[in-house]
């Protein structure tokens, strides 16, 4: 089913982006190209594959990730606060949720 | 002066011991070549003109393999004191409050950060023409591209203003730009080093990788990065080797596999003829070449366009305008605050790429596009199991063609994807690959090969390309070069 500019309207809403008409007069047929060629995928028989889940090698699977839950310091909130583009009294500021 | 960073780790090192030459003197050297040489490769994002050699007096004096040597990193990897901007305008002049743990690594071996590099957004795309920030520009030819992502990288160590950079490769990103700027790239096995510190594209996918003009250079890089690091859960405990050490010897008996599949439509008459003649070379050498079959590998770029956006769509959702970087004005409302920020912030590479990544993930769609995907790259995986069972590495081209025109593939997002036929099923398959320059283009533009391992086989790729490299060193050099 090709993608129309109401579906990536649809998407970018999804994705918190605004869109301008223009992005979504150049974007809705770029994305139907790219969607249509990765439909290619359903010529390849899959019914008893299971999906790979990631990039893992056996060896990478058998690590043990897990660590002694032990406290540790972390950045701080001086630290964490330094890079945000709108700090106060200790948080992160944001404009009004409702 | 002339420049002093256009040989490899070793020269350098034993020059800088010996007293020949002071740690200081080559940062600074270094430092200038990035500086003069940016106005025509726009290369360098940052350049720690003050810093780096004030570093570089006390780093030296306290030794390590790589004490007084100039590094460059891509800007999507963090250096503490430095920005780290992912060439996005929604990172901007971000500082990290942290290093990445490759960079803690190199850092207790003495290396001296010298600048961060040009890359495309957020490490998407393959031409560098995805930055925020302007193309980095081929230093063999100013009105082509250096490939992408890491692409300031590839050209800082192509044009000798450092013997060594790290990248990112996701798909391809380390292993193109290699290839079209004439100098060697290595994707690890995934899980052979960490991502701490490196700001995540897709996931599943994502490694960091190391660009140099020597394999000995890249694998000695190698061996200092690997490694388990409890501040990524993927990186596997497995041993890391004195690759350097393995690096010689003869290669009488390997086995290389030829994919016949892969060296059909779309490979360019020039890049198939130098690879085939990289073939005859190892063939020369002693090494056996056999014919291997990836059926699947066709179906890569699909499975990749899947998996990449989705996984990209989730990891770039943190990008909000509230805990760092940019933030839009004029917005009343949270939710419009959000929507105005990733509008204003990021380019239309990343836009399309996460549009399409929430769109292969959403209800309804999930199944079709994003599961069939995992099962298809199940396939890939299965593909190079077999065919490691008869051979010790693939060879391939890296890319289809050398380098393209800056603008010639900007308006056709498909196009320019499927430059990474050859490298996205590394990245796919958690396997290990090495970009080796095998020779120029009738119009003097560099040709690279790729060589492809089971998982851990680090040591035969360097061992094959060293192998290569000592039979046809590639000793061209580009247009801008540090004098």
């Amino acid at each position: 089913m090709p993608i129309t500019e109401a579906d990536v309207e649809k998407v970018a809403q999804l994705a918190h982006m605004e869109i301008t008409p223009g992005e979504l007069k150049i974007f809705a047929p770029q994305m139907a190209d790219i969607v249509s060629y990765v439909e290619q995928l359903n010529e390849v028989a899959t019914s008893n594959v299971p999906p790979a889940l990631g990039g893992f090698t056996p060896e990478g699977e058998a690590t043990d990730s897990s660590r002694d839950d032990i406290p540790a310091p972390s950045l701080g909130q001086k630290k964490a606060l330094a890079e945000a583009p709108d700090a106060a009294s200790g948080h992160f500021r944001v404009p009004k949720v409702l | 002066m002339m420049s002093e960073t256009k040989t490899d780790i070793q020269r350098l090192r034993s020059r800088i011991s010996s007293g020949e030459i002071t740690a200081r003197a080559v940062v600074e050297s270094s430092v200038n070549a990035a500086e003069k040489l940016n106005e025509s490769l726009n290369a360098f994002l940052e350049i720690d003109r003050n810093g780096a050699p004030k570093r570089a007096e006390t780093i030296a004096a306290q030794g390590g393999a790589l004490a007084g040597i100039p590094i460059a990193i891509k800007d999507n990897i963090c250096v503490e004191g430095m920005q780290t901007s992912c060439g996005s305008r929604i990172l901007g002049n971000y500082h990290p409050p942290y290093n990445a743990t490759v960079i803690e690594r190199l850092l207790s071996a003495g290396a001296v950060v010298i600048g961060k590099t040009n890359c495309d957004e957020f490490a998407m795309g393959s031409s560098n023409e995805n930055s925020a920030f302007g193309p980095v520009r081929n230093p063999w030819d100013t009105t082509r591209v250096p490939g992408g992502s890491s692409g300031g990288s590839a050209a800082a160590v192509a044009a000798g203003i450092v013997p060594v950079a790290l990248g990112s490769d996701t798909g391809g990103s380390v292993r193109l730009p290699a290839s079209f700027c004439g100098v060697f790239g290595l994707k690890p096995t995934y899980g052979r080093n960490s991502r701490y510190g490196l700001v995540a594209f897709g996931s599943s996918l994502d490694q960091v990788g190391i660009f140099a003009r020597t394999t000995a250079d890249v694998a000695l890089v190698l061996e200092i990065i690997a490694g388990r690091d409890e501040h990524d859960a993927t990186t596997a405990d497995v041993p890391v080797p004195n690759y350097l050490a393995e690096l010689s010897g003869d290669i009488k008996g390997a086995r290389i596999g030829l994919p016949q599949s892969l060296f059909g439509e779309g490979l360019g008459q020039e890049v198939r003829a130098s690879v085939e003649a990289a073939v005859a070379v190892y063939r020369d050498l002693g090494a056996e070449i056999v014919d291997v079959e990836l059926p699947n590998a066709q179906y890569s770029i699909a499975v990749y366009y899947i998996i990449a956006t989705a996984e990209a769509s989730s990891n770039l959702a943190r990008f909000d305008g509230v805990r760092y970087g940019f933030r839009a004005e004029g917005a009343p409302r949270l939710r419009e605050m959000y929507r105005k920020t990733r509008e204003e912030g990021f380019g239309p590479e990343v836009k399309r790429r996460i549009m399409l990544g929430t769109y292969v993930l959403s209800a309804g769609y999930y199944e079709a596009y994003y599961g069939k995907a995992q099962q298809v790259r199940a396939l890939i995986k299965d593909d190079f199991r077999k065919a490691f069972e008869s051979c010790d590495a693939i060879i391939t081209p890296t890319s289809p063609t050398p380098a393209f025109a800056i603008g010639e593939k900007v308006d056709n997002p498909l196009a320019m994807y499927l430059n990474d036929i050859y490298t996205v099923t590394a990245n796919l398959a958690g396997i290990p690959g090495i970009s080796v320059p095998c020779g120029l283009s009738s119009n003097r533009l560099p040709i690279g090969f790729q060589l492809l391992g089971a998982y851990w086989s680090e040591p035969t790729l360097f061992k094959l390309a060293h192998a290569y490299e000592s039979e046809r060193p590639f000793s061209e050099r580009p247009m801008i070069y540090a004098e």
